[in-house]
């Protein structure tokens, strides 16, 4: 590779040669990298001795590169920049794949370091060889196989350049042992590299946007992750909002964008949105669609998925246009500086039909939150777990009914405070998410609600939160089943439940105990009662784990037959038709 | 004459048409351009790489059928960080039918 990063004017030190690992740290320090995470091994080893060395830089170790990759992730998602992950070749590599791919689905930035043996012996089957390169290069935004420490001076910059530019997402860099350990002199340092500044939309589009919703009756904004991505895009919308009497349906991973009780908020849209929602949407005559990519747990069946609207798609990344439906006008930048351009050209119109056509929708079909007051039931332990921790906390989840549930009920009040694995809804996120964010912002409590099928996946992570002694709650709803699995073949597959009970489970918090952490169980206690235990489970500024039985009945509802349209949604008082469950599109759990 | 790639009609008549892409002349790229259309499941019918006299760069031609989707193609293509440039060939179809002449 040939190409090459300016350099800056920091220079190196000339007395010395530096190795291929030494570049590697020093570039992580000179990024502002303050902590990376995971396992060494064989291969990673010349980089874990140079990062030994570093006084910037620390090591927190993971005890499953999926781990680490996670909790590389929650920092990411915290602070809004690429962090970093290690692993050394073979399954360590392996390991951290769903990890990345994860960020990948959500466009996280992260930088994922792995050793590799060395270069004569790759292809030879060596001892913990795969191909990094080729198992990364799907899942990755890019990736590279580093030939020489020299290349490291470009490839390091460029990847968190890469990784933190327009759509932001992971690079891999795969370092053979050869590399790190070559010394080569440097004279100096390439420059710190940021991420390019995002090229203004052209003037004569968002002028035909602004037309197409001035013009609009009944318009809906649609967020997307990509207005929490988009740095000051959360504060423009609101003052958009606010001020143009506007309205907004949410996806799961644009949550936060507006607090939750914005009274122009129409809450969050897709499978288990609420009937008020898609009902607004269907009637919208225009989307104006930000930084969101119509995934299909947000549209149901997209063919039938406002079937009214014009489309404005203001999107960072071009390639999401018109993928899945017809954008009218396709807005090719970031949400925040197409705002800047857009706002100033919308008009005032207060739409009061409109207004009150969607008041009315609100009022005649809300979000059931049946039982929400008694602390042990699906949503009341939401509830009270957010009286406990405050708005300031941070909330992570693993995947399955309880990530639905805090998604639907959980007060959001600003972006970055909901981690959620959306795209690829990976169980095992949670806990390690928690331990980033946590490392991220040590200053606030970090909440983790996970199900019981979930907590197992990366539970050794909980020896590294007691290792780094974080502000983690573990909130576990205990339905004793793999809980959204169950309720879909309750609903779809003749209540013919195959392999989604979980009844030989381990005492959790015993199991909780034994890492070192501190358990409260809320089982059979009075309301009050249950509550209180709460809140002496928050009141330190430890790890902790509440453990909350519920019933494994309870569904989250509504719920879009997978595969259907979202206004046929159905609620607690409807039953699923035969039709409905129409198995052979059953959507992936 | 190499065109900027544009939004192409969606021509039955015509089934073909030819990409050109410059590109890094390195080891991965071509996994990363035959991997985008495996994993978008979409056809390659027919590849030819040379790599340019100044070895730092090479360029593909990709034989592909001429759909609907191909825009969406050509738009993920072009975020591929190796990729530096996709430009329409009309005249490509010839490429490939001289070197079916040549090795038949
Ligand atoms: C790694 C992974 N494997 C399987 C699934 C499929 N899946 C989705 S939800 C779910 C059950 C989750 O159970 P639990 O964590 O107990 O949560 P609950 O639904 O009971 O709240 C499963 C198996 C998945 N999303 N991720």
């Amino acid at each position: 590779m040939t190409s090459f990063q300016p350099t800056s004017d920091t220079p190196a030190d000339d007395t010395k040669l530096y190795s291929g690992a030494e570049i590697i740290v020093k570039i992580l320090e000179r990024q502002g990298i303050e902590i990376v995470t995971g396992m060494p091994g064989g291969a990673a080893l010349p980089f874990y001795d140079a990062l030994r060395q570093s006084e910037k830089t620390r090591h927190v170790l993971a005890r499953h590169e999926q781990g680490g990759g996670f909790i590389a992730q929650g920092m990411s998602r915290v602070l809004g920049t690429p962090q970093v992950c290690l692993a050394t070749s073979g399954p360590g590599a392996t390991n951290l794949l769903t990890a990345v791919a994860d960020a990948q689905l959500d466009s996280i930035p992260l930088i994922a370091i792995t050793g590799q043996v060395p270069q004569q012996m790759i292809g030879t089957d060596a001892f913990q060889e795969v191909d990094t390169y080729g198992l990364s290069l799907p899942i990755t935004k890019h990736n590279f196989l580093v030939r020489s420490a020299r290349e490291l001076l470009y490839v390091v910059p460029e990847a968190f350049r890469i990784a933190s530019s327009g759509r932001p997402g992971p690079v891999w860099i795969d370092v053979p042992k050869d590399v790190q350990v070559e010394r080569i002199a440097v004279e100096n340092w390439p420059e710190i590299s940021t991420p390019d500044t995002p090229v203004p939309a052209e003037q004569s589009i968002v002028k035909a946007a602004a037309d197409m919703l001035n013009a609009a009756e009944r318009p809906v904004f649609y967020i997307g992750g990509g207005a929490v991505s988009s740095v000051g895009a959360s504060e423009k919308l609101r003052a958009l909002i606010d001020d143009k009497n506007l309205h907004a349906v949410s996806t799961l991973m644009g949550l936060g964008v507006l607090p939750s009780d914005h009274p122009r908020a129409l809450g969050m849209l897709g499978m288990h949105g609420a009937l008020y929602t898609h009902s607004i949407l269907d009637r919208a005559d225009l989307l104006v669609v930000v930084g969101a990519r119509f995934d299909d747990r947000a549209t149901g069946k997209v063919a039938e998925f406002c079937p009214d609207a014009k489309v404005i798609h203001v999107d960072i990344d071009p390639s999401e246009h018109s993928k899945l439906k017809h954008a009218h006008i396709a807005i090719s930048g970031d949400v925040s500086t197409t705002l800047d351009a857009l706002v100033p050209l919308i008009e005032d119109n207060p739409r009061t039909e409109w207004a009150s056509e969607i008041a009315d929708y609100r009022r005649r079909m809300p979000l059931k939150t049946p039982d929400v007051d008694n602390p042990t039931s699906p949503y009341g332990i939401i509830k009270a777990t957010f009286d406990s921790a405050g708005p300031d906390a941070i909330v992570t989840t693993d995947v399955g009914q309880h990530q639905m549930w805090a998604a639907q009920a959980y007060p959001f009040n600003r972006p970055r405070q909901w981690l959620t694995s959306g795209g690829l809804g990976t169980m095992g996120f949670g806990l390690p998410a928690a331990i980033g964010a946590a490392l991220a912002a040590p200053d606030k409590a970090v909440v983790c609600f996970t199900g019981d099928g979930s907590i197992l996946l990366n539970m050794q992570e909980m020896a590294t939160l007691v290792e780094e002694r974080l502000n983690v709650k573990i909130v576990l709803l205990d339905n004793a089943a793999l809980g959204l699995v169950y309720q879909q073949q309750s609903m779809y597959y003749g209540a013919n439940h195959f392999a989604s009970t979980l009844q030989e489970a381990p005492d959790f918090s015993d199991l909780a105990r034994a890492f070192g952490i501190p358990a409260w169980n809320l089982g059979n206690l009075s309301a009050d009662k249950a509550r209180e235990r709460l809140h002496e489970a928050f009141a330190g500024d430890g790890p902790a784990l509440i453990h909350c039985p519920i019933e494994a009945a309870e569904q989250v509802m509504p719920m879009v037959p997978p595969g259907g349209a979202n206004r046929d949604a159905i609620d607690y008082d409807s039953k699923p038709t035969a039709e409905q469950g129409d198995r052979d599109h059953a959507a992936a759990v | 004459m190499l065109q900027p790639y544009k939004e192409l009609p969606d021509t039955a008549q015509r089934p073909n048409t030819v990409l050109q892409l410059t590109v890094r002349n390195h080891s991965g790229t071509l996994s990363h351009v035959a991997g985008l259309f495996a994993r978008r499941a979409f056809n390659l019918e027919a590849v030819l790489v040379l790599p340019d006299k100044n070895a730092d760069t090479s360029r593909m031609w990709l034989k592909v059928a001429e759909r609907q989707r191909l825009s969406q193609v050509v738009s993920q293509l072009q975020k591929l960080e190796d990729v530096l440039k996709v430009e329409h060939d009309p005249d490509g179809d010839d490429i490939f039918e001289r070197t079916d002449a040549a090795i038949a």
